[in-house]
């Protein structure tokens, strides 16, 4: 092809060349595509089909109300002491008040781990303020804890378990009173039942290691059976044991009772988690049953927090 | 403690109703389990006349009765009662009325063929007894129309009190009178008690010979009494609570035993031999008491005893051989002091729960001794008649005189409520306390009040009295604006193992730490030192010495329940031995079965790397970091010997993995494959401190490089030796070494495996030629093959 010809037709062929090459790219996109969609329509699962199976853990009732009852007293400023289960007579009784012949201390009522190698004979807790007497004999005033684990009693049937779970609370300063008590405990039942108002009604009692004596109950409405309902109602649960610790004691765990002194008060851990939470009986909390436990267990990541919510 | 309401208002002139009662009861602490009000709730039962019953004429068990009611024209009622008969009274409920057995309202129904406009009732229908052979015959004088519990003798109602073990003043109606008058109910208005004058010398004489066990010891004897049913109020008083009439002469105690708290006795004086005294009983001496059983006292025990034998085991039973019977024509009533413990352990011991040792234990009032028994032979000449000796008395009551100084500002530091000086003193004076002004007040507790010790209890009485719920709610001092944490680490790391497992899909348990001993032995435990004495069944007997038997027991129970996969865990205390402080924490978990099935067939047997995995990650959300400290094979005995590991720092053992020991498994009947893991979270070391801010943060500009290789070793070769040998090569450029492949089988010698590893290399300052490449490659061949005598694999 002349030089003339070459630069009248070169643009031609150009544009002939750019067309040809667009219609091979352009069929070659639409084969591409028509494949794909073949392949796309042949690609088809059952998304019905169930997720490959993660097992689901759950939090124990007890440890999950363990949890909140510790995150409301963090706020109030009481630490978490806790004691060993086989405990001292001496601060399971002696130390407390309870008398060498106390009813409490008699086989029914105490286990008793056998006699040891030195002669020596232990008893299983019959509650936590044994740690109570371990935190006053080891730490000076001020003092704010919560005492929260497994006790014993030689007890069974729906309401009762051999083991179970308290939590006491002790408070030891030079000013302390139950004005202070019904304060803390007001606010700790309005926080756990998270609930706007609660209404609590002393009744003097007798406990060997407090004087004077008080046992809580909380206004509740029981009108639906089976479902309690706190803050309303015609009805009083009793929640709460308590009382100035007696001068004695304060004594006895190396406390100057002239100058220090203080309040106790305690419940059952696995009660508070029955009421809040509509468990009707206390013997299955101990038994693992996997139904149990994952009808009434909570999940990992549901940490009580005070920001967020104790619970969901 | 019951009493009915009619019995306090004996003592107390008060208008409260027995709600009004009960909640000042209960307020002053004197607790009050039940109010039963039969009155109350029988308020709809009306008493009926049966006009006629005759037979209902499509039915022969069943009579058609006509019932007047006292509203005008007789009911139609049919009634399958076989004792329903023409002119009886009876109880009626009309339709509409709740029946307490079924708690439902009565509809009119149509019972073959026939309407019944209502009901008459049986005892059992009311819930005032088992009855449900025929419907309740109320006496003919029965008012028709009237409320039925009246003809029932139902309209006083009954108070059940449970009484604090240092209450003892609180042990009968006069006491609780007082108590309540005290706090403003009533007043009281018991009339003293006056001395009846002996006409003679008591032929039979008293003496002490128990110490402190029995301080007192006072009798009378009366001559010439007869026998026979009490008066009817007295009987009415003892029915209303609960309690059997059965003569006078017996009634008498009953009555003043409830009455004022006075347990006393009254012997049939013909059956005494000489006199009477209180001693110690010897050990092996046997009773026959009031209740028909033989008791086998004791040294330690106090006993009434004549000249010839025990008659009575002092404050808690009398001998049946000298009690009264409708014969008795010569009573000897005995009143005395014992020793509260002593009656208590007494009682105890004997297992014998009896109203004198409910209140003997208690502390009765050590000033009422005599006119108990003045108060008892005025009963005796009411009603059986008779002539009083001259009361004997041995010894004197113990010293209960006593001052405390009471600092009336307690009042406000301990009770946290102003009471003013007035109220205090007015408080203690009507409960009895003599109280004299002074810097202090002097106050000295009446005789019945042996609890009363110091200020606090002072504090007590007043705040009872004066009202608990007066006592304000004042804030607790808040020490720091912002809440502290309270945590302890150890109390962290418990929380931070429980929430990570049950993240890893565990499911938490919490077991009794009480077990079976064979499971214990199973576990390195069962001996006798951590045995129970007193276990609440034979087979729970034996503090664990490990938490796994616990989770081993529940698993079987699960599977036996039909679930076969099993995660479960629990956190909490073993015990080394059975003095206090010697247990630790465990963190321990059990895995069983081979995951739930599943289409994506995604799952496998529980394995000793699954439970490695569970117990590192317990270990590092404890500590807060990556667990590096070296895995040995072998764990605890209940593990399978080739199959487990131990994780320990030192000599200190932080956990224990694998597969659990077949005899184990099968020991527990567990189906399927098991692997289980421990954690002991006491010997987890403290995390160092070492502020909060992370290391500098320094990203290698440089590319990484990453190379493989593949070994063959002997079998016995761990791949900790080779990973090992390869890390070493050089710390600084090798970032990691994993393992990506184990083999064995084809193309690798008997005897033999291939472990293959990826080394990733990370330069900091250049970038790595080929050559260096290599030459490092060559370095990591040579350092495993010299650790372990590997060749690479061709």
């Amino acid at each position: 092809m002349s030089p003339e010809e070459r630069k009248a037709n070169g643009p031609l062929f150009n544009t002939l060349r750019d067309r040809v090459t667009e219609a091979i790219a352009a069929r070659k996109t639409e084969l591409q595509t028509e494949a794909l969609n073949a392949r796309l329509a042949s690609e088809r699962i059952d998304v019905t089909l169930p997720v490959r199976p993660e097992p689901q853990g759950t939090i124990h009732p007890v440890s999950q109300v363990l949890d909140e009852v510790t995150a409301i007293f963090a706020d109030l400023g009481f630490a978490v002491a806790e004691g060993p289960d086989i405990e001292f007579d001496d601060y399971n009784f002696t130390k407390l008040n309870i008398p060498p012949d106390h009813p409490a201390r008699q086989m029914h009522d105490t286990f008793y781990v056998a006699k040891q190698g030195d002669g020596s004979r232990h008893v299983l807790r019959t509650h936590t303020s044994p740690v109570q007497v371990r935190t006053m004999l080891k730490q000076k005033p001020p003092i704010r804890i919560i005492s929260p684990g497994r006790a014993y009693r030689v007890d069974s049937d729906a309401t009762h378990s051999p083991m179970f779970h308290q939590y006491e609370g002790l408070v030891i300063d030079e000013s302390a009173s139950l004005a202070n008590l019904k304060w803390v405990l007001e606010e700790f039942y309005k926080a756990f039942f998270e609930v706007a108002q609660v209404e609590l009604r002393a009744r003097p009692s007798y406990f060997p290691f407090t004087e004077p004596s008080v046992e809580w109950d909380l206004r509740c409405d029981r009108s639906v059976p089976g479902r309690i309902v706190f803050g309303q109602g015609n009805d009083w649960l009793e929640l709460a044991g308590s009382g100035m610790v007696h001068p004695r004691v304060l004594e006895m765990c190396g406390i100057d009772s002239g100058r220090y002194q203080g309040f106790a008060f305690g419940g059952g851990l696995d009660r508070l988690a029955m009421l809040k939470y509509g468990i009707p009986d206390i013997r299955p909390f101990f038994e693992s049953d996997l139904r149990w436990l994952r009808h009434f267990g909570f999940a990992a990541l549901d940490v009580p927090t005070l920001d967020g919510g104790l619970s969901r | 403690m019951k009493f009915s309401l009619s019995w306090l208002k004996d003592h107390l002139d008060t208008n409260a109703d027995a709600a009004a009662v009960a909640d000042k009861l209960t307020s002053i602490g004197l607790e009050v389990e039940s109010v039963e009000d039969a009155g109350a709730r029988l308020k709809d039962f009306v008493v009926a006349h049966v006009v006629s019953a005759e037979k209902h004429p499509n039915a022969d068990k069943l009579k058609l009765c006509m019932v007047d009611a006292g509203t005008g024209a007789p009911i139609q009622v049919v009634c399958g009662a076989p004792n329903a008969h023409t002119g009886m009274k009876a109880v009626f409920a009309r339709p509409g009325v709740v029946i307490p057995v079924s708690g439902e309202a009565l509809k009119v129904g149509t019972i073959r063929g026939l309407e019944s406009r209502g009901m008459l009732c049986s005892s059992r229908e009311l819930l005032l007894g088992d009855d449900h052979t025929g419907i309740i015959e109320l006496g003919a004088d029965a008012v028709v129309g009237t409320p039925a519990a009246k003809a029932l003798g139902l309209n006083d109602p009954v108070i059940d009190v449970a009484i604090t073990p240092n209450r003892g003043d609180a042990t009968s109606v006069y006491g609780i009178a007082r108590d309540l008058a005290a706090a403003g109910l009533g007043t009281l208005k018991t009339p003293k008690v006056e001395a009846v004058a002996g006409k003679y010398a008591s032929p039979i004489r008293v003496a002490l010979n128990a110490g402190d066990a029995c301080p007192i010891f006072a009798g009378r004897l009366v001559r010439g009494v007869k026998n026979g049913p009490s008066p009817r109020w007295v009987q009415d008083r003892l029915k209303a609570i609960g309690l059997r009439p059965i003569s006078a002469l017996v009634d008498v105690t009953n009555l003043m035993s409830h009455d004022r708290g006075r347990p006393l006795h009254v012997f049939d004086a013909d059956k005494l031999k000489g006199d009477i005294q209180a001693r110690f009983a010897r050990d092996g001496e046997q009773l026959l008491a009031l209740d028909g059983k033989t008791y086998t006292l004791d040294s330690s025990m106090t006993v009434i005893a004549d000249d010839g034998a025990a008659r009575g085991i002092a404050g808690v039973m009398g001998g049946e051989d000298s009690g009264c019977s409708d014969a008795t024509v010569n009573v000897f009533i005995e009143s005395a002091w014992f020793d509260p413990v002593r009656t208590a352990q007494t009682g105890r011991k004997l297992a014998i729960l009896s109203d004198a040792r409910y209140r003997f234990e208690r502390g009765v009032d050590p000033e009422f001794v005599v006119s108990g028994i003045e108060l008892a032979t005025k009963w005796i000449l009411e009603w059986c008649g008779g002539e009083p000796s001259e009361v004997v008395v041995a010894g004197a009551p113990p010293a209960w005189r006593r001052e405390i100084a009471f600092d009336i500002s307690r009042v406000r530091s301990l009770g946290g409520i102003e009471v003013g000086k007035d109220e205090i003193v007015r408080i203690l004076t009507k409960l009895g306390f003599a109280v004299a002004d002074g810097a202090t007040l002097a106050v000295s507790p009446p005789s019945w009040r042996l609890d009363i010790e110091g200020n606090a209890d002072l504090v007590e009485e007043v705040v009872r009295i004066h009202g608990l719920d007066k006592v304000p709610s004042l804030p607790l001092a808040r020490d720091e604006a912002v809440a502290k944490p309270t945590l302890t680490s150890a109390q962290r790391r418990t929380r931070l193992a429980r929430r990570t497992l049950a993240a890893r899909g565990f499911n938490e348990t919490i077991n009794l730490t009480f077990i079976p001993r064979a499971h214990a032995k199973l576990f390195g435990g069962g001996d006798d030192a951590r045995q129970l004495e007193n276990p609440i069944a034979a087979d729970l007997d034996a503090m664990r010495p490990n938490v796994l038997p616990s989770l081993l027991a529940a698993a079987s129970r699960n599977q036996a329940r039909g679930f076969g996969e099993l995660m479960l865990f629990e956190i909490g205390a073993q015990f080394e031995s059975g003095m206090p402080e010697a247990q630790t924490n465990v963190a321990a978990g059990l895995r069983i079965g081979s995951g739930a099935r599943a289409w994506s067939k995604s799952t496998h047997p529980a394995d000793a790397y699954d439970v490695k995995a569970d117990m590192l990650a317990v270990l590092e959300s404890a500590m807060g970091a990556a667990m590096t400290a070296p895995i040995k094979a072998g764990a605890a005995p209940w593990y399978h010997p080739g199959r487990s590991g131990t994780l320990a720092l030192g000599p200190k053992v932080l956990g224990y993995f694998g597969e659990l020991h077949p005899a184990i498994a099968a020991a527990f009947d567990i189906k399927g494959p098991a692997a289980a893991f421990e954690v002991f979270l006491d010997a987890i070391p403290e995390p160092k401190t070492k502020g909060k801010a992370r290391s500098a943060y320094q990203p290698s500009p440089y590319p990484a490089v990453e190379r493989d290789f593949a070994f063959v070793v002997d079998a016995k070769v761990t791949a900790d030796d080779v990973l090992k040998a390869a890390r070493n090569v050089d710390r600084q450029l090798i970032e990691q070494v994993s393992l990506f492949d184990v083999y064995q089988g084809a193309g690798v010698t008997e005897g033999k495996k291939s472990l293959a590893i990826a080394v990733r290399l990370q330069p900091k300052d250049k970038t790595l030629t080929d050559a260096e490449i290599e030459a490092v490659a060559a370095k990591i061949v040579a350092a495993v093959t010299k650790a372990t005598g590997a060749s690479l694999r061709s």
